[in-house]
């Protein structure tokens, strides 16, 4: 039978549900309209008309994160597609499944400087995994193909693919499906069984071993593999930034998140283990501190997926390459033979680890300037919540206590801007999240600044049906920016106050603006006011809801490990370090 | 400072060079020389690149140039088992009094003269880079107008070939 011709519009459509795509967000223009065209009459593909490309960009990261499958994002030429480039840099470094597919000038326009023309391949070279200028209308369902494949294995990352505007005009016959030919990418999932050994004997010598875990756990879909793992070798479990929620924050092995604001027992544990046994993991700045002193007396047993993270920042004694799920589940089998003969003891490890655990719980100091302690704000949030919901944070202070103070008991209930700390993220990424979980309760924890970057997507919510809660933590300023002031620079506070507290003239007032966007807007004062608001905001779905809650400005993320200093330094709070004893 | 060459195996699509050029710049390595062909495959290119590390080892570049989806393979080729050659074309200075001299040491060291005018001559010299660097310390003297060099081409010794496994 002869293949159907289609045009290269309908060739991107047909790539798109062949390959299972059930909702995109975009926003159309000039170079991307013939692509708008055959997208209106997809039965298989819902389109989610945003306000702004970047909440495109995000939204279709939320949907990846909190369902496990491939972001998709639509945007013209030029301008549209520029917009997205905050977006694609943010999954590059969070390692999100997402394609963005944009609408470029007709090839014949390229390099004429013509109207809404960004060399956009060029642009986002070193923020996507791949990308591919489209200028044929028959190369696009091999594009396509190849484009989700990259996106979606190894590690998976943004891809972005580029069609000109004639390629999108023209016809050609649909072939499908069609030969991928890669011959440069061959991603290695399944680990080296030598490396497996030797893992597995490094970890019954460990006296004092950490499973150090991070968001390549929750990105291989490896939790439940992890807990197996975990409960064999009874060491202590920290969960980084990308990882809340990999392994059971009820579990009693979990010591929290490690880190410049981790909490004392995960950055301890770290510090003073012999033995890290690193999941998904990159040795990020804000886990290790000042590199130099991060956990000195520790070898390093390294899973990742990317071999390019082995040994870029820390030495890894024992590199294992492969995917989380596959060397897990190996190790798994390799230690329980093992544990058939020997015996792993790490009571005395426990003894001081259960010290640090009983002395330095998190806590807060509650505000006493008659605003709400923002972090018994969130505390409530998570526990009416509870473990089924979704939480996405914005960037800065309500980040670190979102992250802190709701207990995670499945992996894709966090979503947030880790490696990018890009603003803006949540109110976008919980949209999208609650198209991916339409049966989740999804809250955006946003803070007042970031929430004035990307709200404009509230009106989609409102109009498509998307009823998120928002829960601003508004303190009237640049938070995490002002803590910094506050600690490193006497006090001065320049370019931090955004005067959305309600002792400010309020501009904007966030309660008028969520009502301007079809949302019912609660604003929140008094302590006796935040469950009933919370139960009030879980209770309403035919409308996206925003709560403004006026917090205190002068409270701080704490515990912290200050920039550029080693964790050894670790504050429990401002001028109290805890103190060690009992392991050296 | 330590040079290493590296000989990548590339397929041969639109912006290769920039996505292995920036990547360098990006991870903070430096380019010293490089040069860029087609290979007898066809669709593939190869590029050889003299690399400058400091700090960050080596491996790190190359993990990451692996991580380049049109990068198929990527070798160092350490000096004592690989051929290196630089080619370069140099115009210098010459009038009665001085050519004969110049044609001796194009002799010496088996370069060849292409071009000649009254008052200079254009002179091409192939070798590994200290025997080239050692024959414009030789022209120095007689006033180098111009001088332009590929970068340093190096293959493997021996029967096998780069591409041989990627073929299979």
């Amino acid at each position: 039978m002869a293949n159907e011709v289609l045009t290269g519009a309908q060739a991107i459509v047909r790539s798109l549900e062949l390959l299972g795509i059930e909702d995109v967000f975009g926003l159309p223009g000039g170079a991307i309209l013939p692509t708008y065209d055959p997208l209106m009459d997809s039965t298989k593909i819902r389109h989610i008309l945003v306000r702004h490309e970047q909440g495109a960009g995000h939204a279709a990261e939320g949907y990846a994160s909190a369902s496990g499958k491939l972001g998709v994002c639509i945007a013209t030429s030029g301008p549209g597609a520029t917009n997205l480039v905050t977006a694609i840099a943010d999954a590059y470094m969070d390692s999100v499944p997402l394609l963005a597919i944009t609408g470029q000038v007709g090839s014949k326009l390229i390099g004429t400087d013509a109207f809404q023309e960004a060399d956009i391949v060029g642009i986002t070279m070193p923020i996507t995994k791949h990308s591919f200028l489209v200028t044929k209308a028959e190369d696009i369902p091999e594009v396509m193909a190849a484009a989700v494949m990259i996106a979606t294995t190894g590690r998976p990352g943004p891809v972005l693919v580029d069609v000109t505007k004639d390629a999108q005009q023209a016809k050609a016959e649909f072939v499908w499906p069609p030969k991928i030919d890669l011959p440069g990418y061959k991603p290695v999932t399944k680990p080296h069984g030598k490396q497996i050994q030797a893992a597995a004997q490094m970890i019954l010598e460990a006296k004092k071993p950490v499973l150090y875990v991070g968001g390549g756990v929750v990105r291989a879909g490896a939790h439940k593999e992890l807990l197996k793992l975990a409960e064999l070798i009874g060491a202590p479990v920290v969960t980084t930034l990308m990882a809340r929620g990999a392994f059971p924050d009820s579990h009693p092995q979990n010591l929290g998140m490690p880190g410049m604001h981790g909490t004392v027992p995960a950055v301890t544990a770290l510090q003073k283990s012999d033995l890290l046994i690193t999941l998904g993991a990159r040795f990020d700045d804000r886990v290790t501190g000042d590199v130099k002193g991060f956990a000195t007396g520790a070898k390093v047993i390294h899973v990742d997926i990317d071999p390019a993270e082995i040994g870029k920042i820390r030495f890894a004694d024992v590199p294992i390459v492969g995917d989380a799920k596959e060397v897990i589940t190996e190790l798994n089998q390799e230690l329980t033979a093992v544990l058939k003969t020997s015996k792993i003891d790490i009571k005395d490890w426990w003894t001081f680890v259960g010290g640090l655990v009983e002395r330095y719980p998190l806590g807060y100091t509650p505000a006493d300037d008659g605003k709400l302690s923002p972090q018994h704000v969130i505390t409530r949030i998570g526990e009416l919540s509870g473990p089924e919901a979704i939480f996405a944070a914005g960037v800065g202070q309500h980040q670190m206590w979102s992250a802190q103070f709701i207990k995670y008991e499945r992996p894709n209930s966090w979503l947030n801007s880790g490696g990018a700390g890009t603003m803006g993220y949540s109110v976008p990424a919980a949209m999208g999240a609650k198209v991916g979980q339409p049966d989740r309760l999804v809250w955006a924890i946003d803070g007042d600044g970031c929430f004035q970057m990307t709200n404009q997507e509230l009106a989609t919510c409102a109009i498509n049906n998307i009823p998120i809660k928002v829960a601003i933590i508004n303190n009237s300023s640049l938070g995490m920016v002002r803590q910094w002031q506050t600690l490193f620079y006497n006090e001065r506070y320049s370019n931090t106050d955004l005067n959305t507290g309600t002792d400010t003239v309020m501009i904007p007032d966030f309660v008028k603006l969520a009502e301007a966007y079809g949302c019912l807007a609660i604003r929140v004062e008094k302590e006796e006011d935040i469950d009933k608001a919370i139960k009030l905001a879980i209770e309403t779905n035919d409308r996206p809801v925003v709560i403004d809650f006026i917090v205190s400005r002068d409270a701080m993320v704490w515990p912290m490990v200050a920039a550029g200093l080693t964790n050894d330094e670790v504050q429990y709070a401002r001028d109290a370090a805890p103190i060690w004893d009992g392991i050296e | 400072m330590s040079k290493h060459v590296l000989s990548l195996l590339v397929e041969d699509k639109p912006g290769i060079l920039t996505r292995v050029a920036a990547l360098f710049a990006r991870r903070g390595f430096n380019i010293e020389s490089l040069a860029v062909g087609t290979t007898e495959v066809e669709g593939l290119s190869r590029i050889t690149v003299v690399v400058g590390v400091e700090g960050a080892p080596l491996e790190q570049v190359t993990k990451q140039l692996n991580k380049l989806i049109n990068v198929i393979k990527v070798v160092e080729l350490e000096a004592d088992q690989a051929v290196q050659r630089d080619h370069m074309l140099i115009k210098v200075k010459t009038d009665s009094s001085t050519r004969s001299q110049v044609l001796e040491a194009v002799t010496l060291f088996r370069a060849r003269v292409i071009d000649v005018v009254s008052d200079a001559v254009i002179i091409e010299v192939t070798g590994d880079t200290a025997k080239c660097a050692a024959f414009i310390k030789v022209l120095e003297p007689y006033g180098i107008k111009e001088l332009v060099q590929s970068g340093v081409l190096a293959m493997g010794r021996g029967s096998k070939s780069i591409t041989e496994k990627i073929l299979k």
